[in-house]
């Protein structure tokens, strides 16, 4: 049976999956209730000087019938005093001694972390994060993801802490900044013991376009808010891969953004992370979606022979390289399983329209089934991604695998394009139709021309 | 085996015949729209008879746009909210979508279509613009499907337009043909009033063309005239003792049924003579009206019904049981109908063979003559120039124009009976063809 168990820099925890500092992790009821539920850990609602919140705080992307695929919040931290916290704080730690409890927090002055960090480690918190991730209203007042921009500053208050703190201190990152190692590397020289990423990402979902403002609506106005949700998982991991390759961050990892499944979790621990953070998944579909996330998780572990989390733990970031160093002979092409087709041609007018005009439909139009154009198709990928039907058209390998020549090396070479109109472009060879052929193409009834 | 109890009010008998496809809510369009995968010159299109932009207007519903999902229904049929409701879609449109090959349940077109066209025909929406004026007039005979949808595309094209309608209500068949399951009169009229609103089309109520004095005034009044009359009554069946007491055509009780809902007389023991749709409404339409049992008899075998399979099945889940390769010989009774006598038949190189003193009797207090519909030949006849063929459908070229060129005609009394899709489509058309004609 796999061992769910995780360690973050000294932070031990039933299993990797906490609920990150926001709404879910507001009081001791919320969290006891998630422990109990099977949580292994959770960030507490970041602490402070308690604020004072708009009504109307979010918004969210819908697509199509799939409601909050992205998700957006004007909210601040904790609204709470801060000893009705500390007090609930014991109160979980007293009940749930095995599980983790860490205090976010987010103050101003050296003196304010001196003793904030203290309170919450009489309190009992496991650990401390530092909240320089909220790239909204707390950054106009000098905190949040105006600290986390600012390298220096962001080490300098990670100093401050590690000056009193006893107890591991994470460090959450900004994703509103261009290159997410550079917070990172001044977390480490600041004395950090480990970084969580994401926090939410600056956005505006939609706008109300009868009353022309973004929302959420507040009185007819709006801000920008920050972005999460499953939308933002890309983004996510691929800032986790970048501290997890640097080698002068070297931190262990919380990952956070947009995990709702234990595929989700498994993706963030083969790029590096040792325990994953929750918050809108939670917010939309409650605790209980562990129910599925640990289980799912230990079938994983168990099909794939890892007895625990760090058996995998960044196993898929040896696979990722600069693009340079992309084998430039590797060649696949799109192949249509027929058997499976259904003809609904989504392929054919991707391919025509979007992509490489690599695709034919058959003369007879009782047949609906699409060929690939072999010569034409650059294997992009597009059609597989496109298609409706599991499966129907996969990508075949083409070339003999006994060739292997990358971009870094061609340039080595001296054997790549460097003109404008030179010999070596990749697409010299490649057939593309006359403009005019556009125009005279027979077309559906309804296209308009 | 009675399923459905007798309804005695109005109340129950809208339970009886509760919609078979319920007006989607905006909740349930938007998720059923969602799941359209807009395929690339979609199957579905061409599967309809009218050729409506389906993955556009699904689209339009889940953006929201549901006035535009509309107008690219009527932009193809003019029928859009009745088509929606009573085409049979299985074997059109929902027949031919994709996710029928990936044993998925097709997207179901006609909710969809019927949820944004209703939405239109409720808020009045204006969503067309008719044709500047050509000062050509054009006369229709029947507000049915045929006549109406060639009002609205002459409207389009500049033309005025007269329609006589012999009957009080516009609609044709949709009003008085239509199984109430599938439409209500409701539904029908305020269709067609919300395109008469659009589109300022005069309907003469009550204002049958019989004779050929009303020929000649509509031929000395207007430009061209349009024949949308549709068929005539059930035909006779022949047998000895038709004329008794309980035997009526399938379409006559469809059409009292269609009228006076619960207080319609339906027997206990209810014969259904034929295979066609009609005889399949017909038999559903009893089994929810209370009747004990109800029987369709049919000369041949089951897999040579003229019937939708969809309709024998939903015949058949309402209560009724069937009897094949039987024909009917004789309606027994005294004044009033106690039985039909059957004779058994064998399927013989194609053709079907009495079996020899095979006969039986299948008591019954009411018989439905599912016999097929009658052709108006004797007004058409008075139409100089006008051919029928064989089967008494009028001949048209490929404008929809008799031969006689001032005339044209489409629908049931053309093609010989088949959908309101079809009556549209080629009214659509035929007007068209009208137009042309009109330009020379
Ligand atoms: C029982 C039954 C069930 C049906 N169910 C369906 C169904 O579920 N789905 C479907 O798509 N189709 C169904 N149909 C077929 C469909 O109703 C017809 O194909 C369609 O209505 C044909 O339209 P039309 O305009 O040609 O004729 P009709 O609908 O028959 O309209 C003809 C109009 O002309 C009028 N008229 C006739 N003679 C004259 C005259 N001399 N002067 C003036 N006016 C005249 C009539 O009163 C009528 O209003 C059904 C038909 C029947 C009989
Ligand atoms: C309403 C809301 C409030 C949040 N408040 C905080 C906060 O107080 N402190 C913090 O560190 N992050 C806060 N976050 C960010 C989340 O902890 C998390 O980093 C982010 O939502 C990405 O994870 P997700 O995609 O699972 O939601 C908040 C997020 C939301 C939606
Ligand atoms: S892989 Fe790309 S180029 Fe090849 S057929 Fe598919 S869409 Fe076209
Ligand atoms: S996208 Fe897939 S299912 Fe659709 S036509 Fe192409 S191969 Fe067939
Ligand atoms: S065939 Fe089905 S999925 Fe494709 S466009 Fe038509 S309704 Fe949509």
């Amino acid at each position: 049976m796999a061992d769910l168990r995780t360690n973050l820099a000294g932070i031990k925890s039933p299993n990797p999956f906490w609920l990150a500092s926001a709404p879910p992790t507001n009081s001791g009821y919320q969290i006891m209730k998630a422990f109990d539920a099977g949580w292994g850990g959770a960030v507490w609602k970041t602490l402070g000087v308690p604020v004072v919140n708009v009504s109307s705080r979010y918004g969210a992307v819908n697509y199509r019938d799939k409601r909050m695929v992205g998700f957006n919040n004007i909210e601040l931290i904790t609204d709470r005093p801060l000893k009705d916290n500390l007090r609930e704080i014991s109160e979980v730690k007293k009940r749930f001694p095995d599980h983790a409890v860490i205090a976010s927090l987010m103050v101003e002055t050296k003196e304010e972390w001196h003793q904030i960090v203290r309170d919450v480690e009489n309190a009992g918190a496991d650990g401390i994060e530092l909240n320089f991730g909220c790239p909204h209203g707390m950054c106009e007042r000098g905190m949040g993801s105006a600290v986390g921009q600012e390298p220096k500053v962001l080490q300098m208050i990670v100093e401050w802490v590690k000056e009193v703190a006893k107890v591991p201190v994470i460090t959450k990152l900004t994703p509103n900044i261009s290159d997410i190692t550079r917070p990172a590397r001044a977390a480490r020289a600041g004395g950090s013991d480990a970084i969580s990423l994401i926090n939410t990402i600056q956005s505006i979902v939609g706008v109300d376009i009868d009353q022309f403002v973004p929302y959420p609506i507040v009185d007819g106005k709006s801000t920008n808010g920050g972005y999460c949700g499953p939308a933002v998982k890309p983004i996510a991991l691929n800032m986790v891969k970048n501290c997890a390759q640097h080698p002068d961050v070297n931190l262990p990892i919380s990952g956070i953004g947009g995990v709702e499944n234990w595929r989700d979790a498994v993706e963030f621990i083969l790029l590096g992370a040792t325990t994953v953070q929750v918050c809108t998944a939670v917010m939309h579909f409650g605790f209980g979606i562990i129910r599925e996330i640990l289980p799912g998780l230990e079938r994983y572990m168990d099909e794939k022979g890892f007895k625990t989390i760090d058996d995998f733990r960044g196993k898929a970031l040896p696979n990722i390289k600069h693009w340079e160093d992309l084998n430039l002979k590797y060649k696949v092409t799109a192949s249509i399983n027929e058997s499976k087709c259904i003809g609904c041609q989504l392929c054919y007018t991707a391919c025509e329209d979007g992509a490489h005009q690599a695709i034919a439909l058959s003369s007879d139009p009782a047949n609906r089934i699409p060929s690939i154009i072999d010569e034409n198709c650059v294997g992009c990928n597009l059609c597989s991604l496109v298609c409706p039907v599991e499966d129907c058209i996969t990508m075949e390998r083409r070339d003999d695998g006994k060739e292997h020549l990358t971009w870094g090396e061609r340039t080595a070479a001296g054997n790549i394009p460097k003109t404008f109109d030179d010999p070596l472009a990749g697409g010299l060879h490649h057939w593309v139709p006359e403009p005019a052929e556009a125009l005279v193409k027979k077309k559906p009834k309804h296209y308009k021309g | 085996m009675a399923e459905y109890k007798r309804p005695t009010t109005e109340a129950e008998f809208a339970a009886n015949f509760h919609p078979k496809k319920p007006l989607m809510s905006d909740t349930e369009a938007y998720y059923e729209s969602s799941r359209c995968l807009y395929c690339y010159d979609a199957p579905c299109i061409t599967a309809c008879p009218t050729g409506i932009d389906i993955p556009t207007f699904i689209r339009q519903i889940n953006n929201d746009n549901k006035d535009g999902a509309a107008k690219t229904i009527y932009d193809s049929n003019w029928m859009g909210h009745a088509c929606g409701n009573v085409c049979p879609t299985e074997e059109l449109c929902e027949g031919a979508c994709v996710y029928n090959h990936q044993d998925v349940k097709p997207i179901e077109i006609g909710r969809l279509q019927a949820h944004a066209t209703d939405k239109v025909i409720r808020s009045k929406k204006k969503l067309f613009i008719t044709g500047k004026p050509t000062g050509k007039k054009v006369a229709v005979i029947g507000a049915g499907p045929a006549g109406v949808s060639c009002a609205c595309e002459l409207r389009m094209l500049g033309h005025a337009v007269d329609i006589y309608e012999a009957r009080e209500k516009p609609s044709g068949l949709c009003v008085y043909g239509v199984a109430p399951y599938k439409l209500t009169n409701e539904e029908a009229v305020d269709e067609i009033a919300y395109l008469q609103e659009q589109f300022g089309f005069n309907v003469h109520y009550k204002k049958p063309v019989t004779g050929r004095a009303e020929l000649d005034k509509l031929e000395k009044d207007y430009d061209a005239i349009f024949i949308g009359i549709g068929l005539g009554g059930t035909s006779a069946l022949g047998i000895p003792g038709e004329d008794k007491k309980g035997v009526m055509g399938a379409l006559e009780f469809v059409e009292e049924l269609r009228n006076k809902h619960h207080a319609t007389p339906v027997g206990n023991k209810v014969i259904v003579l034929g295979g066609g749709n009609t005889a399949m409404d017909a038999a559903s339409e009893s089994c929810r009206m209370g009747a004990e049992s109800v029987t369709i008899s049919y000369r041949r075998g089951p897999e040579e019904m003229g019937a939708y399979s969809f309709e024998f099945d939903l015949a058949k889940k309402s209560g009724s049981k069937a009897l094949f390769n039987v024909t009917p010989v004789e309606v027994l009774g005294n004044g009033s109908v106690t039985g039909v006598k059957f004779i058994r038949n064998k399927a013989a190189y194609g053709k079907i063979e009495e079996i020899p003193g095979s006969e039986f009797v299948e008591p019954c207090d009411m018989v439905l003559l599912g016999t097929g519909q009658g052709k108006q030949v004797e007004l058409l006849k008075l139409v100089s120039g006008l051919t029928l063929d064989q089967k008494g459908r009028i001949v048209v070229n490929e404008n929809y124009q008799v031969d006689n060129p001032k005339y044209f005609a489409a629908g049931d009394a053309m093609n010989g009976g088949v959908e309101v899709v079809n009556a549209a489509a080629e009214a659509k058309r035929a007007a068209h063809g009208i137009d042309q004609y009109l330009k020379k």
